[in-house]
């Protein structure tokens, strides 16, 4: 449990959000051209990291927006919170 | 074996104030090099151990373990055993794990304390009627017990549940299969850790892997606190902690891991004989034979590996067992903690071998490992020893994400396990 500083609304509690996990996986612009192991690696397979995660966070219970976070999955402390479609604010 | 474990050693250990009992296992150095190494000394990995020394005389192995054996998720859960799962290939491999869970402590001659107490699962909404309904159809026609109960019958069989028409949560009925129940966690860890000693297994504790070694496309050992090792054969039963090791072998792993909570109550005198599991509600409780009431929640929904967890969680799963049994109202909790569970996108496991030649993976056990602890040992000895599947575990081989011949037992079996 741990506060996050929603971009739109600031500080409010980790409930209030959804968890949309691992961020930058971008969707295949081709999907027709796709094998199955590039399918299977877009759909299912994660880092999964220990330590600085980079992730997707929704303010379900409040402005409904889509935001990242970059996390340490180790101690649960958070680093940066940044806008959809902006640059990642430390090194990726 | 020496050391037998029997009413006499018992008696004749009384006479010297039970000082003279023997180490349950060594405690090696690790050796330069084994012919297959099982990181993880956990329940999992140590009948790994156990059965490769056993079934497949594999006896120059090793079992190499970050903390202490048991410490992990073994010791974190609430104990449940049980194998009524929707689809066949689960049903397969759990029935085979309840079935060894049968006979377990006369073959390890360690006490593991299973009883089979049975798992009634509720429902609380016309859909889980259904889901619970078809759920029993398929365990019969897999030959599994389970039995449906109306409102009635639940409440005979566990007369402390609120069955009340209009509570939050009203009971409409349950399955139960009589041959589930539970174990003592640390025994299972224990009794087959001294098995696997007893059969030459090195169980080397405080060693945490730091690497794992590749030469092309051959795993050839691990890198460790204690030095480097040699193995060509590699078995990883590392539960939350799978990724960690995948990521060193240069793999990927479909997997997230998040914290996964349980608590206990202060001991009080037997109150309710079964296991109780609402997986609508996300709630399910039994009692030890301490007396505590042993309560499971659910997992975080993000990513962590803080063996925490949240509070709202806890607080969640306690608004739903003061409603469905309103007597435990002044009970107090004695102890909160959480476990890294890693999951699946289907809920299901993964015992398989993996691109990398010599290394193999046992993970995704999720939320509910412990009751396959015995079967997932034989089926992953199995198919590390011959290097290919056995028949049980065949379709929990990591390609199924891949092909899409997935295992689903999310929505089917529900939520907990």
């Amino acid at each position: 449990m741990f506060i996050i500083n929603c971009p739109y609304c600031g500080e409010r509690d980790q409930t209030e959000f959804s968890s949309g996990g691992e961020a930058h996986i971008v969707r295949p612009k081709q999907p027709t051209e796709l094998s199955d192991d590039e399918w299977a690696e877009f759909l299912f397979m994660r880092k999964n990291i220990k330590g600085i995660q980079f992730e997707r966070w929704n303010h379900s219970h409040g402005c409904r927006k889509w935001f990242n976070v970059v996390r340490d999955t180790s101690n649960d402390k958070i680093h940066a919170v940044y806008k959809m479609g902006e640059k990642p604010p430390v090194n990726k | 074996m020496k050391n037998k474990y029997s009413i006499f050693s018992l008696i004749k250990n009384a006479f010297s104030s039970h000082e003279n009992w023997q180490r349950a296992w060594r405690d090696p150095e690790p050796k330069k090099e084994y012919d297959a190494i099982i990181v993880g000394g956990g329940g999992h990995g140590l009948a790994t151990a156990y059965y490769l020394a056993k079934k497949h005389q594999m006896t120059n192995i090793a079992v190499v373990e970050k903390g202490w054996i048991g410490g992990g998720n073994t010791g974190r859960n609430t104990t449940i055993i049980r194998s009524n799962y929707l689809w066949d290939a689960s049903a397969g491999l759990y029935d085979h794990a309840l079935k060894i869970w049968e006979g377990l402590s006369q073959e390890l001659n360690y006490n593991v304390m299973f009883s089979q107490r049975g798992v009634m699962n509720l429902a609380h909404n016309l859909q889980d009627v259904r889901d619970l309904k078809r759920r029993t159809h398929a365990n019969r026609l897999n030959g599994i017990d389970a039995v449906w109960l109306n409102t009635d019958e639940v409440k005979k069989f566990c007369p402390i549940i609120n069955t009340s028409p209009d509570i939050r949560y009203p009971v409409l009925g349950g399955t139960l299969q009589k041959r589930a129940g539970t174990a003592r966690h640390d025994a299972v860890a224990w009794g087959y850790a001294r098995g696997a000693d007893q059969l030459g297994v090195d169980i080397i504790q405080n060693c945490e892997v730091k690497g794992i070694k590749r030469d092309g496309d051959q795993v050839i050992g691990i890198d460790t606190s204690k030095g480097y090792i040699k193995s060509k054969k590699i078995g990883v039963v590392a539960a939350g902690h799978s990724s960690v090791l995948a990521n060193m072998a240069g793999l990927k792993l479909p997997l997230e891991s998040k914290p996964l909570q349980a608590l206990v109550s202060e001991p009080v005198k037997p109150i309710i004989d079964t296991v109780v599991m609402s997986n609508a509600v996300h709630a399910y409780v039994s009692q030890s034979d301490k007396g505590e009431l042993v309560i499971g929640a659910g997992t975080d929904s993000y990513v962590s590996y803080t063996q925490k967890g949240s509070h709202n969680i806890v607080e969640e799963t306690l608004r739903a067992i003061l409603e469905l049994y309103p007597i435990f109202s002044r009970m107090k909790m004695l102890r909160q903690w959480g476990g890294i569970v890693d999951i699946c996108p289907d809920a299901s496991p993964i015992i398989s071998k993996t691109q990398v030649k010599g290394l193999y993976f046992n993970c995704g056990w999720g939320t509910g490992g412990f009751k396959a602890t015995p079967g997932s040992g034989d089926l992953f000895a199995h198919t590390i020893a011959n290097d290919e599947p056995h028949k049980l575990n065949a379709a929990f081989n990591i390609n199924r994400f891949v092909s899409g011949d997935l295992v689903d037992e999310h929505g089917a079996a529900a939520v907990a396990h």
